[in-house]
């Protein structure tokens, strides 16, 4: 296989907008994710915090 | 008499010395694996395929019933991914997922690469070659797959690219993150703050990242949705034997067979072409642009950060868990010996294992 007969400037060109996009949605679709560990760790922690109200709340109660 | 030396024979006629030459290369994949302890679980079962399939006979055995049954439909990959999965503690991003930006930077090696080998490569082969820069052997195995299918002369090369480089992240990483940072920077310290991780982040963690994945990468879902099942097993707290068996005898296990059955690309008529020394140069590439592209996003977050970040850190973003971590430790150490930073680059490392498997998604869906 003669590797400089398939040497194409054009195809260079026409990639370029993968690698674009490519960067971009790995960027955005990271984003998303480390949005959505925020949350969890926020719900979790405050369905947490309602859990040992609760459990404190029952053993004042008893 | 002529059975007994109808191969010998064979090793001289058309091609023979190609051969001779493949199971030199074998030989090297084994001295390195047991020498230099280079990813050696993979090495050696390639080294050793690597001289089966080169016997100078027309190879229609074991080796290719086992690439039939599990490379050509990704299967080994996959679920070489379960005990990937239940192997990674995610804790260090969940305690800060910030860190999971560099794990999105590290993949610009992958991007760059595919553009730089399209000058010489159709666009699907060189979308498979820039996923070497994945620093991840099960990706790079069903991109390439997916991509070429079985007939392509290239999947070898990049099989062994994408192995021999994860091995050698120690050696290719330290000069090009020195190259990019000043001592100055290399000192910084990133306090560790350890935060308490709820179980139920932990358990959900998996099940969102695979939904999140499969709705806007979906072609990313098999490989992110096993790697995501294997950390769901272990991180129930019900399904122990299962993690266990999943990190040790499962992934032992497909290890062994991906490895030899990996080498049934390695033929000579496949291997010995030039084009096979500019897939490893651009393999090469790729990790350096992958270090490069982390190095430099945490040198602009320092721009507009009061809290600095190392940049040393950002090179960890490249895949290979958890040695690139693990480097980027060491070279924190060899600065100032009081300065920590491995729980902050396992957790870029472990965002790069997800990052990489979406670039990987991405790739596939762009439909080239």
């Amino acid at each position: 296989m003669n590797l400089f007969e398939k040497f194409s400037w054009d195809r260079f060109v026409s990639s370029l907008q993968y690698m674009w996009q490519g960067m971009l949605c790995i960027f955005v679709v990271m984003a998303v994710i480390i949005l959505s560990v925020y949350l969890i760790g926020y719900f979790s922690a405050k369905a947490e915090e309602r859990k040992k109200l609760a459990e404190e709340s029952e053993e004042n109660n008893n | 008499m002529e059975i007994l030396y109808e191969g010998v024979l064979a090793l001289f006629q058309n091609g023979g010395w190609q051969r001779v030459v493949m199971w030199l290369v074998g030989a090297l994949l084994i001295y390195l694996a047991i020498k230099k302890d280079m990813e050696p679980t993979l090495l050696l079962p390639m080294g050793f395929g690597a001289i089966i399939v080169n016997i100078p006979i027309v190879y229609e055995g074991a080796l290719s019933t086992l690439f039939s049954a599990g490379i050509s439909n990704e299967l080994f990959p996959l679920i070489l991914f379960i005990g990937i999965g239940a192997m990674i503690d995610f804790g260090p991003i969940l305690s800060n997922p910030k860190l999971m930006i560099f794990g999105a930077a590290a993949q610009f090696g992958i991007f760059f690469t595919f553009s730089l080998a399209s000058l010489f490569f159709e666009l699907p082969e060189a979308a498979s070659i820039g996923i070497i820069g994945a620093a991840d052997g099960p990706t790079a195995i069903v991109v390439a797959q997916k991509l070429l299918g079985n007939a392509s002369t290239i999947t070898g090369a990049i099989m062994v690219a994408a192995y021999s480089y994860m091995a050698l992240v120690p050696v290719i990483q330290p000069p090009i993150i020195k190259l990019l940072t000043t001592k100055k920077e290399r000192l910084i310290r990133m306090p560790y703050k350890a935060k308490n991780v709820s179980k139920t982040t932990r358990i959900l963690f998996p099940i969102i990242i695979t939904i999140i994945a499969g709705l806007v990468a979906p072609e990313s879902i098999d490989l992110l949705g096993f790697l995501m099942f294997g950390n769901l097993i272990r991180e129930c707290g019900v399904l122990n034997s299962l993690s266990e068996t999943a990190q040790k005898v499962l992934a032992n296990l497909i290890t062994i067979f991906l490895g030899i059955t990996v080498a049934t690309q390695m033929t000579a008529d496949k291997f010995l072409q030039p084009a096979t020394l500019l897939i490893l140069g651009l393999g090469l590439f790729a990790f350096i642009f992958d270090t490069a592209g982390g190095i430099i996003v945490a040198k602009i977050i320092n721009l507009f950060s009061k809290e600095k970040i190392n940049p040393m850190i950002g090179a960890a973003g490249i895949s290979a868990f958890p040695m690139s971590g693990r480097v980027v430790h060491k070279m924190g150490l060899e600065e100032d010996p009081s300065n920590f930073l491995l729980m902050h680059s396992i957790g870029v490392n472990v965002s790069g294992q997800i990052a990489s498997v979406i670039a990987g998604g991405l790739i596939l869906s762009f439909k080239l």
